[in-house]
């Protein structure tokens, strides 16, 4: 591997956390990767399952506090405390109740739920069950997002084969409840990942967003008492059930607790999916597990493309990456899933794939949103990009972005306008450079295809 | 004749996923038995559907015009959809739409004249570690598309035909840890996904 001269780099990069460290071998993804691992047969030799019959022979309370005290915070981006948010369910009301998992997992960078729920569907069944058990639901529901087709095909078969085994239906593990769990297929909208229009298109109406409050813990799908969680939220409680909140919260930072799937995308060695502790530190991960760059880096996004870009400096990568030393530095941990910003790719043509993105993917209940991005500030971009800009555009983005932002129905707009605000604090040049001069800064955005 | 007549198992089955009382959840699933028989869903399907969740066929177009990969009009036995977004940009994926259309001289809407294959722009599909990729129809991704292996992949579907496919190609290397090392997937001790 070669590393530009002026990066950044270790001579040799020097694990922290050790690869090796029985304590910190990886568990939600301990079976990706192997063969047959999404079958009943290989899960039950693997413990799953035991997690459950533990949770379920104690109350709900005794399971949301054992996840309350494990730390676990949710793994969607949010950083909300898991068994906290099981908490706000009402208790014995006579309503149904249901668990919704989120796995419409469509964040650009973001891949860490499909390899575990393809390779290991048992584990998250295990956690639904805890789930609903701590939320008093009977059935639960999977969104998963439709171009997910082998792992939709992998969850419905584990359900098949669970349903069989009596480990879920009407007496589900044996301890005489009823539990369902259903697998829903979405059909390719980014915006089902917000929990109040995932509910919306659970329901079969069109995915917008839906006003907070009522809150989903008092009216949610189906107007009843509902919780939306991600994938490895759930899988992890299914692990913490197994191991013990102890297990959990002896890894990471004060405050950040447990193991995390940090995924790397962009010009990386290795892109991949690793399982460390929270706190591990960018270097790391980007060295030692993906195996550093493979062209000069100048930010990177930590955690989906929502996330405000981080410089690509040493006290950057030195920094352990945790809930709270990401969000000092401006940006948030978010998804996990890093995308590295090569230096040649010129940042203007970056953020206008990003605003394409948003543009499109924005459902058109709001203005803001629908206008400011979807159309004002594409047609900026495009602008700029087709050389045809002047140095006032700069002036209009960034006013235009600041109407847009926290103005809008629901998060996406701020998802959209967070990194490019980061864009405009660390590379202005390139903007002003591109408006002024009607071409970009650096040539290699569009020439990046390999023959073979 | 009616699509889902002699279906009705089918349909119980995805009807019994909800509350007996909210049949219009039934429409996504309902809408995607269509889109994958027939390749596009017709204002008769619309129709169709909407009297078995009790709704309207506006409301149910209103549904299927909010997603990208319901289909108004048809697609091809191969529907190639390019990932578009950040982390396939940054591998090449605009050349890659650019060369497919050139290569298969059709553009958005189209269809080959042999019936065989459509493609569609889309964005992030949640596998960015293994970029450039497709979807092909809803069957598996595609992915690591080199130009070479783009080629070998068409050639394959040309040869083909039938809309049938090679087996899935989801065994595409994305790395992970193994025993304090980084293993390929498809490599970590000899198993595969």
């Amino acid at each position: 591997m070669t590393l530009v001269a002026d990066a950044p780099v270790l001579e040799k990069p020097t694990s922290i956390t050790s690869g090796l460290d029985p304590r910190f071998k990886p568990r939600l993804y301990e079976h990706v990767g192997q063969n047959n691992s999404w079958t009943l047969e290989y899960a039950l030799r693997h413990g799953a399952y035991e997690g459950a019959k533990r949770a379920l022979a104690g109350t709900p309370e005794s399971v949301q506090d054992e996840v309350k005290k494990s730390g676990l915070r949710g793994r969607g981006g949010a950083g909300f405390p898991t068994g906290l948010k099981w908490s706000f369910m009402p208790k014995e009301d006579g309503k149904p109740h249901y668990l919704v998992c989120n796995a419409d997992e469509s964040e650009p960078g973001t891949y860490k739920d499909r390899y575990l729920m393809e390779a290991d569907p048992h584990q998250l069944l295990e956690g639904m069950l805890i789930g609903m058990h701590a939320i008093r639901a009977n059935v639960g529901y999977i969104y998963i997002r439709g171009e997910y087709i082998l792992g939709a095909n992998r969850l419905n078969a584990a359900i098949a084969e669970a349903r069989a085994a009596g480990l879920l239906g009407d007496n589900a593990l044996g301890f005489g409840k009823s539990m369902e769990v259903f697998v829903h297929r979405g059909a390719g909208a980014y915006i089902c990942g917000e929990e109040t229009a995932l509910m919306n298109s659970l329901e079969g109406l069109r995915a917008n967003p839906r006003l907070k409050p009522p809150f989903p813990a008092q009216a949610g799908i189906f107007g009843m008492p509902s919780t939306v969680n991600n994938v490895v939220s759930i899988a992890s409680a299914a692990l913490i059930m197994r191991h013990g909140a102890d297990w959990f919260s002896s890894m990471g930072t004060e405050k950040s607790k447990g193991n995390f799937l940090f995924h790397i995308s962009g010009p990386v060695k290795r892109p991949g999916v690793y399982e460390l502790p929270l706190g591990t530190t960018y270097r790391e991960i980007i060295y030692t597990w993906g195996g550093g760059p493979t062209e000069e880096i100048k930010g990177f996004h930590p955690g989906g493309s929502s996330m405000p870009i981080l410089p690509f400096t040493d006290e950057i990568l030195d920094m352990g990456a945790d809930y709270e030393n990401v969000s000092s530095k401006g940006s948030s941990l978010g998804t996990g899933g890093i995308i590295l910003i090569p230096k040649n790719a010129d940042i203007v043509n970056m953020m206008y794939n990003l605003v394409r993105f948003y543009g499109h993917e924005s459902c058109g209940k709001c203005t803001p949103c629908r206008e400011g991005i979807g159309t004002w500030m594409n047609r900026i971009f495009q602008k700029l990009i087709a050389g045809q800009g002047d140095p006032n555009d700069v002036k209009i983005l960034e006013d235009l972005m600041g109407n847009i932002r926290g103005k809008s129905f629901c998060l996406l707009a701020d998802s959209c306008i967070m990194p490019v605000q980061s864009a405009f604090k660390h590379f202005r040049d390139e903007f002003e450079y591109i408006a002024q001069h009607g071409k970009p800064m650096y040539t290699g955005y569009g020439n990046r295809w390999k023959d073979e | 004749m009616n699509f889902f007549t002699n279906k009705q198992p089918l349909v119980a089955d995805i009807l019994s996923r909800y509350p007996a009382n909210r049949k219009r959840s039934a429409v996504m699933p309902l809408l995607r038995e269509v889109q994958n028989a027939e390749g596009y869903i017709s204002d008769a399907r619309v129709a169709e559907i909407a009297q078995l969740i009790e709704s309207t066929p506006t409301e149910v177009k209103s549904v299927m015009s909010f997603y990208s990969t319901y289909s108004s009009s048809p697609t091809g036995k191969y529907h190639l959809q390019v990932c578009m977004t950040l982390s396939c940009a940054l591998q090449g994926s605009d050349q890659m739409w650019d060369y497919l259309c050139e290569t298969l001289d059709i553009g958005v809407g189209d269809v080959t004249a042999d019936g065989l294959f459509s493609v569609q722009k889309v964005e992030c599909l949640g596998s960015c570690g293994t970029a450039p990729l497709m979807q092909v129809s809803d069957s598996g991704y595609y992915e690591c598309l080199t130009k070479k292996r783009l080629n070998a992949l068409l050639a394959d579907f040309k040869s083909r035909g039938d809309g049938s496919m090679p087996e899935s190609d989801t065994q595409a290397p994305v790395f992970i840890q193994r025993n304090g090392d980084v293993v390929s997937q498809i490599t970590a001790e000899g198993a595969s996904l």
